[in-house]
């Protein structure tokens, strides 16, 4: 496709803080190339701001080549805009036309409470992985290879699974605001694992337990997270996860 | 982890919603079939609803039966309240909503309807109770047939369904109810089994597939009654 440049309407959530009523504020910007990613046309408003001695517009970004799972924009609608499986920093403006309006907001979801403008504190899901996304082993040399063997589908799927960045799309774009996408691609990740076994039944009882308090919904298979995951996480695994739930509820000793 | 955790959980709720979801879709498989006699008049004109109303009189008359009457009762409750908390808890997660919503980019209107459509499906219910279930159980002011040369006497429940199926509007209230517990259906099937953790994909085709052949089947059924006596394909005389 031919380079083109254009000219944007952007309509921006603006918000001081978590305390403060945020607002909708409206830029025009020019000359923004197709070729750019959606970050590096924030960058060159956000620089334009500067020099006119305004204040930039926060947004969380780090690694910007989409494996970090900060990039966290609602764009028309959509988390991580129009493309699929694409993050914010890999969508590039050419998924735009001269002259459209963008409107940007942040994830909304009462676990991710605003920091400022487009930023989200997003801990929940670090506070969600304290609570039983790990293995407990003692470390130290890496161990052979081939001393313990794994299943091609499983490890295909648990790698399918670790793919998840953390980004918090799922829940931006559940109706109940559910982190069970995250959730369970942490719980299959490991629990698809024989290093995952010993601790895979206490795992999801502290993880769905965290979640519960952390303020997220419960899922309700509309599918929205699944086609929206810039990692393509298969829904599948929520009911992975129901099904380790119902095993570890059930087999509990109290 | 104690009972009462695992019910109350994020997950455990939907287990709840789940299992009583599949229970109510036995029952439906009990009512279209066995409502389905009234069709013996169709077939064969000298039926007059005979068949149908032994099945009704059976259903009533045995204490099994009655008992799976109450339980029924105690599913549809709690499958009604569960899914109002589910939902009420669903909602108080997003405090403020987006000023551009993802709508159906990512799922189906109904799957994101389903309170909406229980709703719908739930005052259907009570004016189905007392049109039908209330008259035959309760009031009992419904008219009296005897077959068998007069030596069993019943209550004619299938001139009641005549009688009330004679009104249009009803009718149209009828399909149109049929219809929105066909979406509820639609993506309840499935999701139901979902909830309860079944995860292979060859598995989740095949439970698709018999939802949605399930949903077709029985909301055409049930649909064909109200329309077939409307339209006295089905009839008393």
């Amino acid at each position: 496709m031919d380079h083109y440049e254009m000219k944007l309407t952007l309509k921006v959530w603006r918000q001081a803080n978590n305390k403060s009523k945020g607002r909708f504020e409206t830029f025009q910007v020019d000359g923004i190339s197709s070729e750019m990613s959606f970050l590096e046309m924030i960058d060159i408003l956000n620089e334009r701001l500067v020099v006119e001695g305004q204040d930039p517009i926060a947004f969380d970004h780090d690694c910007r080549e989409g494996i970090c799972g900060s990039c966290a924009m609602h764009i028309n609608g959509r988390p991580h805009g129009p493309w699929h499986a694409t993050t914010t920093c890999q969508l590039h403006m050419r998924a735009f036309k001269d002259g459209d309006t963008i409107v940007v907001e942040p994830w909304r979801a009462n676990g991710f409470p605003i920091i400022k403008d487009l930023v989200t504190d997003r801990s929940a899901f670090d506070r969600i992985i304290q609570a039983g996304g790990f293995i407990s082993v003692n470390t130290g040399n890496a161990v052979d290879g081939n001393a313990l063997p794994i299943n091609k589908d499983n490890a295909d799927a648990s790698f399918a699974a670790a793919a998840c960045i953390s980004c918090g799309a799922c829940v931006a774009a559940c109706k109940n605001a559910s982190a069970s996408l995250f959730l369970s691609a942490k719980i299959s990740h490991l629990g698809l694992l024989p290093q995952g076994q010993p601790e895979r039944h206490k795992r999801v009882i502290s993880m769905v337990a965290q979640m519960d308090k952390e303020g997220f919904g419960s899922c309700t298979f509309t599918g929205a997270c699944e086609a929206v995951c810039p990692k393509e996480i298969a829904i599948t695994n929520i009911s992975r996860m129901h099904k380790d739930y119902l095993a570890a509820g059930l087999s509990a000793d109290n | 982890m104690k009972w009462s955790q695992f019910f109350t959980s994020a997950v455990g709720r939907k287990f709840v919603m789940a299992l009583t979801g599949i229970f109510l879709v036995t029952f439906l498989i009990v009512h279209v079939g066995l409502n389905s006699c009234i069709f013996a008049d169709w077939v064969d004109t000298t039926d007059n609803g005979e068949m149908f109303n032994k099945a009704a009189h059976f259903m009533g008359s045995t204490i099994i039966t009655r008992i799976l009457e109450a339980v029924l009762f105690i599913g549809f409750i709690i499958h009604i309240i569960q899914g109002y908390v589910i939902e009420a808890k669903n909602r108080a997660r997003r405090g403020q909503g987006y000023n551009i919503e993802l709508g159906s980019r990512g799922s189906t209107w109904m799957s994101r309807s389903m309170a909406l459509l229980g709703t719908l499906i739930f005052m259907f219910l009570i004016l189905h109770i007392s049109k039908f279930w209330w008259a035959s159980r309760v009031s009992q002011d419904l008219a009296q047939v005897s077959y068998d040369g007069g030596r069993t006497e019943m209550h004619n429940l299938f001139l009641r369904m005549y009688d009330v199926f004679q009104n249009p509007v009803l009718v149209i209230i009828y399909i149109i109810s049929v219809i929105v517990l066909g979406f509820h259906l639609w993506h309840g099937f499935h999701s139901a089994f979902r909830s309860m953790g079944v995860h292979n994909k060859k598995y989740l085709s095949l439970l698709k597939g018999l939802g949605y052949g399930f949903t077709i089947i029985v909301c055409v059924m049930f649909i064909l009654m109200p329309v077939s006596m409307y339209l006295d394909w089905v009839n008393p005389n």
